[in-house]
């Protein structure tokens, strides 16, 4: 069997791969595809934890939970998305740096 | 009462907005008709409905039959029904309520999707219901993300109004960076102990650290797992480095949704928080004290100092609410497992959010009737307002004194017992930065103040017509705020019981 820790430094290699997308892309499409490595991440170690029997292996908690944030991740970016249809429709643009109506 | 019956404020909740949402699908009003306020009624009903079998929940609990001790009811196993989530979830409809009731005809003139938004209104206060007693970090983390994405789209609701707009595409993209690290940490949690459940790992937690072979490695993913959480939690709260989207969000989203969005939804952030820390953390607490007591002062001082400069009232209160999530966590710093004294820290934490949510639901409800006859919330709207409304001119002072602190109103009340609490945990230091920074607070609030006593306005004096279910929901608020400042015996001793029955169970 593959090590637990192998999983866990993958999950945290992309973990902080979607971090850095999340908070350095300026685009807001980019943004949405950072958190979503960062859920996967969350997913892997969720899997790997349940598989290497953190708890008992009859409870099936690590595997559900990864199931209903796949589930979750459809949910956020279909609003995501709608939300930035929604800007572009009014703007022409998704550059986070030009959303400056609100600020002070 | 069997399981169903103990989650029953839930269910009337869900039943009320799958209600509107096909009421909306069946019935079609008519051209150039609304029936927004209709659906306002509808979802002031259900909530109120819902209010009620909550209070009808209160003070029930079984005796276990290990210890002979009154334990909480528990529900599916997943949620705890305790007197301090009844509290939060009476504090919760309250407040949905009083901004349901004031918000209906703003929205109704602003946007013809009514159904849909009352649909969501419902639907946010069943996630806030469901976070003040999930006791399971799955359920737990489901709440949060079904209030925040729910938030993002009343945020972002107005669809052609590119405030609006820009307010739900900045509180989506912080809000889902801010819940998928959350994410990590809960993944990180369950690796360490082995369970989600809060209780589990509060008693995995405490075996371990008493074997000291093995606390190293525990800590080792405790630690960074406690601040990927708090990082998501103190988002919802918008505690001092995640609350950037705070002035954005609530300045450009519709105003009742920026009521609930700094009132309610910050008093259930701060139960899931009390919950985690005070009961799942117990055994870290050496830990994560000095962490949340940064955190507060941090918060306070910031939120305080960019309030002082802001011109927009609408602005100013969001940047105010922000320095209010700083004493509220002073009071998260002060618990005390073992105390038995009033002025503990966890009633302050729930005193406090009971009199804030009267007072900001007020204080916004306030800037929303001056948005709705002067389409302004600049500073120099106010201006003479006490000749052109007297009444509001009152109430609003009465909201503001009360933000401020000053003796007789709730707000006073929420201060004295946390910053009690901090001072008898010889927090010294931490109370002093509060009280200075209570001080600072005191210029901004006063500035709208004198504003509307103490300035004329350059136009000519013309009464303003505030709707008449907005100045019944604004009496209300102020009533209720000065009701807890003068008579606040009932209310300490309501959030005792709460407190104690949370406390009971930590390990």
């Amino acid at each position: 069997m593959v090590p637990l820790s192998w999983y866990l430094m993958l999950a945290a290699f992309l973990f902080s791969c979607g971090l850095y997308g999340a908070l350095g892309r300026r685009n807001a499409i980019a943004m949405l595809m950072g958190i979503e490595l960062m859920l996967n991440a969350a997913n892997i170690n969720l899997v790997a934890f349940w598989r290497h029997g953190v708890g008992p292996m009859a409870d099936l908690t690590g595997q559900v939970f990864a199931v209903l944030i796949i589930g979750l991740a459809a949910a956020e970016a279909a609003v995501g998305l709608a939300l930035i249809i929604a800007v572009y429709r009014e703007r022409r643009t998704i550059d986070v740096d030009e959303l400056d109506l609100l600020a002070g | 009462m069997g399981d169903l019956g103990l989650i029953a404020p839930e269910i009337i909740l869900l039943i009320g907005g799958l209600f509107i949402f096909c009421l909306d699908l069946a019935y079609d009003p008519g051209v150039g008709k609304k029936s927004g306020l209709s659906y306002m009624a509808l979802a002031a009903l259900f909530l109120a409905a819902a209010l009620v079998a909550v209070v009808l929940q209160l003070n029930i609990s079984e005796i276990s039959e290990v210890s002979q001790e009154p334990v909480p009811k528990i529900a599916f196993s997943m949620m705890t029904i305790d007197n301090f989530g009844s509290f939060i979830k009476v504090t919760i409809f309250a407040g949905m309520i009083l901004t349901a009731i004031a918000g209906g005809r703003y929205m109704n003139r602003r946007s013809g999707n009514q159904g849909e938004f009352w649909t969501f209104f419902l639907m946010v206060s069943l996630a806030m219901s469901i976070a003040a007693s999930a006791n399971n970090l799955v359920l737990v983390y489901l709440a949060i993300e079904f209030l925040s994405i729910t938030s993002y789209m009343l945020a972002g609701f107005l669809r052609d109004n590119r405030r609006s707009n820009e307010a739900g595409l900045k509180y989506f993209l912080y809000g889902s960076i801010a819940s998928a690290v959350m994410l990590y940490g809960i993944s990180l949690l369950y690796g360490a102990t082995g369970s989600l459940y809060i209780h589990d790992i509060a008693a995995a937690f405490a075996e371990i650290m008493g074997d000291s072979s093995q606390v190293s490695g525990l800590a080792f993913a405790a630690l960074p797992a406690m601040l990927l959480v708090l990082a998501g939690l103190g988002f919802k709260a918008s505690l001092a480095p995640f609350y950037q989207w705070a002035p954005d969000t609530y300045d450009g989203s519709p105003t009742p949704v920026a009521t609930y969005l700094s009132t309610a939804s910050k008093t259930a952030a701060f139960a899931v928080l009390a919950r985690f820390f005070v009961v799942g953390m117990a055994s870290f607490e050496v830990n994560w004290v000095p962490v949340l007591a940064a955190f507060s002062i941090i918060t306070m001082t910031m939120g305080n100092l960019a309030a002082l400069r802001q011109h927009s009232v609408k602005r100013m209160l969001a940047y105010s609410s922000v320095a209010q999530a700083g004493y509220i966590l002073m009071g998260l710093v002060a618990v005390t497992s073992a105390s038995t004294s009033a002025m503990d820290g966890l009633n302050g934490v729930l005193l406090y959010l009971f009199a804030y949510l009267f007072t900001n639901v007020g204080a916004f409800l306030v800037v929303m009737a001056l948005e709705e006859t002067v389409n302004s919330t600049h500073i120099n709207a106010y201006r003479g307002l006490i000749k052109r409304a007297p009444w509001l001119a009152v109430m609003f002072t009465v909201f503001l004194l009360s933000l401020t602190g000053i003796p007789a109103t709730g707000g006073f009340l929420g201060k004295a017992f946390v910053f009690g609490a901090a001072i008898q945990r010889q927090y010294f230091w931490l109370a002093a930065i509060g009280v200075i920074n209570a001080g600072i607070a005191a210029f901004y609030y006063l500035r709208v103040v004198r504003a509307m006593f103490f300035t004329e306005e350059e136009e000519e004096d013309q009464p303003l017509e505030v709707p008449m279910a907005l100045q019944t929901s604004l009496l209300v608020c102020a009533v209720a705020t000065i009701w807890i400042g003068v008579y606040p015996s009932p209310v300490i001793d309501w959030v005792s019981t709460a407190s104690v029955q949370l406390l009971s169970v930590v390990p």
